[in-house]
């Protein structure tokens, strides 16, 4: 007879340290890279203003306006897929608040209408995805070009040759109180006295409820096997498709939702504005510990990321550099990010054999 | 006793191919029969056949006794068979709770407050893997930090919990080591020993004898014998798989003295 062996728990291994589970976690690295970068902000500030409520605010609305896509766009990413066209999406939905609103709809009408345009650039995605089996990257780039060149070209079309669309001034149905819950501010204090932006709020919500939904509920699991095993999470009974359509969905909507917050904002939409944004979405998400092939991420990672973006572009200027040094410096902590969380990444999937 | 499931006579073509001519088998509750087989011996297309992936092209499927035509995997699964396949249908960036409960996480709460009961999950992965005497220190592991033999042990426990009866494991061992191999042996002695009826599919004959109770030989998609434990010896099992005179043939080749080793050039590493 064959000596059917008995493995003792390996001693070894027998408690995981505090170290080792902290090292799991998906988010560590952006969380010491958030901490590192605010106190180098705090050490090279030469306007006295980033430990004050100015500050906080300036860089906090920055890491807002990035964030409330960047978190989605990290879903999506655990979800082991890929969106280029979030950045074009804000413009051009942005485009269609302001153009419906400036032909008279009532701007509650107007932002429905858009959030249901963008769930639908969405679907598209995700089902061309799904269906044709193209990587994500490119179904999407082709979104993203048509998107881009429909807010263009449909903006100068309909605007009598304007590319901004402009809705200041006169009476607009609803959009006062579009405007007090998109874009306005609150907290105003003698520190501040224009208040923290609401956007702001919008961040936190989007980050609270998404981290919520990937942590504790079926969906979530759902998104994590889906990126992490495709072919595994379909045999255990996963809706696969389903779950990777509906990330394109909720991303598209996220998008949507930063185009409305900057129209009611300033009342107006450029063309081409967000053309660009996508690579910052996508630069907080993997900052935050999202892996580029999907199964493996954080959704307050991806925040913390935004977050980093956020103190580096408002740092930048409180330190007395020139801004072009934004891009140098986001693009090191993509390397760095990349790296530690390399580290994490191995931390977490070591097999012991 | 009435057999789990019973296969008699099942053949299965693939166009001018024969995958499979009339095989039969049969197990019971406590049982476990092994389906032994080389390469290219129709091992995958029976398994496809028992786990309800598609059906057979003749013969007769009986699950408790009576006749059945399962169109799905899900129609075996609710008649209790589990089929756990090489790649286990595990997530390895996932821990093992979430990986338990994958594709059935219980819920709580109601609306768009339901839930994953994370608590629970947690709960039933533990106990249900300590009933299995697996040894898993931290639920919250990542699949992928567990040996090849532990993630087998947990997706035969993952099946158990959601009701299998009867177990079909497609080379559980095949990938691992001795000692690995040994884990999975003993999950499948006891997975026998709670009542469960057990296909155990493999190449290696020496797993299969420590733990089989019936072993069907397969070859080119044929049978070669449905042999009880007491009507077949280790080392005639092990010639019967390898196909006896080949396998004689096999060592004597490999027996003669290899060519003159003296002569190879002796690594100048060595003579530095």
């Amino acid at each position: 007879m064959t000596e059917v062996s008995v493995t003792l728990p390996d001693e070894r291994l027998a408690r995981t340290s505090r170290l080792t589970r902290a090292l799991r976690r998906p988010a560590l690295g952006a969380f010491l890279g958030a901490v590192v970068v605010f106190v180098l902000f705090a050490l090279t500030d030469q306007q006295g203003l980033w430990l004050t409520q100015t500050g906080f605010e300036s860089w906090a609305q920055q890491a807002a306006f990035y964030g409330i896509v960047a978190v989605p766009v990290g879903l999506l990413m655990i979800g082991g897929e890929f969106d280029l066209s979030t950045g074009g999406m804000t413009g051009f939905t942005a485009i269609i608040a302001a153009l419906l609103v400036k032909a008279g709809w009532n701007a509650w009408a107007a932002i429905a209408v858009t959030f249901v345009a963008a769930g639908l650039v969405g679907l598209l995605n995700g089902y061309v995805r799904v269906k044709s089996n193209l990587p994500s990257f490119i179904v999407t780039l082709a979104t993203y070009f048509v998107v881009r060149g429909l807010s263009i070209g449909g903006v100068l079309l309909v605007n009598s040759g304007q590319s901004t669309v402009s809705v200041t001034g006169g009476t607009h149905g609803g959009l006062a109180s579009a405007k007090a819950v998109f874009g306005s501010s609150f907290g105003k204090n003698s520190g501040l006295v224009n208040g923290y932006s609401t956007e702001i709020l919008w961040f936190i919500a989007v980050t609270v409820v998404a981290a919520w939904v990937l942590g504790r509920t079926r969906y979530g699991n759902w998104v994590l096997a889906s990126g992490g095993d495709e072919i595994a999470a379909r045999n255990v009974g996963v809706p696969v498709r389903r779950t990777k359509i509906s990330l394109f969905v909720i991303t598209s909507l996220s998008a949507a939702l930063l185009g409305v917050i900057s129209f009611t904002q300033s009342s107006n939409a450029v063309a081409e504005q967000g053309v660009g944004n996508e690579f910052y979405f996508i630069i907080a998400a993997v900052a935050g510990g999202c892996l580029l092939t999907g199964g493996y991420g954080s959704v307050v990672g991806a925040a913390l990321g935004a977050c980093i973006i956020g103190m580096a572009l408002q740092g930048v200027i409180y330190a007395g550099w020139d801004s072009s040094w934004d891009f140098t410096f986001l693009g090191a902590v993509l390397f760095l990010a990349v790296g530690v969380n390399t580290i994490i990444y191995r931390q977490a999937t070591k097999a012991r054999r | 006793m009435t057999p789990i499931l019973e296969v008699r006579e099942i053949s299965k073509f693939f166009g001018s191919v024969n995958a499979l001519q009339g095989i039969s088998l049969a197990v019971r509750a406590g049982q476990v029969t092994c389906v032994l087989g080389d390469n290219g011996a129709g091992k995958s297309t029976l398994i496809k056949i028992l786990s309800g992936v598609f059906g057979p092209d003749r013969g007769e499927f009986l699950v408790d006794g009576s006749p059945v035509r399962f169109t799905s995997p899900r129609d075996a699964r609710a008649n209790g068979i589990s089929t756990v396949y090489q790649d286990l249908a595990m997530v390895p960036l996932m821990s093992i709770w979430r990986n338990f409960f994958l594709g059935s996480e219980p819920t709580k709460g109601w609306g768009p407050f339901r839930r994953f009961d994370v608590a629970k999950a947690k709960e039933s992965t533990s106990t249900e893997l300590a009933a299995m005497g697996i040894d898993v220190r931290d639920p919250d592991q990542n699949v992928g930090t567990l040996s090849g033999g532990e993630r087998q042990s947990v997706a035969i426990a993952r099946a158990i919990h959601f009701g299998a009866r009867l177990l079909i494991l497609d080379e559980p061992t095949s990938a691992l080591g001795v000692k690995q191999a040994g884990v999975v042996l003993r999950r499948i002695a006891q997975a026998r020993e709670r009542g469960l009826g057990v296909i155990f599919i493999t190449h290696n004959p020496h797993h299969a004898y420590p733990v089989g109770d019936r072993f069907v030989v397969l070859k080119r998609g044929r049978s070669l014998g449905d042999f009880a434990k007491s009507e077949i010896a280790r080392d005639e099992l092990v010639r019967l798989m390898a196909g006896g005179a080949e396998l004689d043939e096999l060592s004597h080749e490999l027996e003669r003295p290899p060519p003159e080793l003296a002569d190879y050039p002796v690594d100048p590493a060595e003579t530095v």
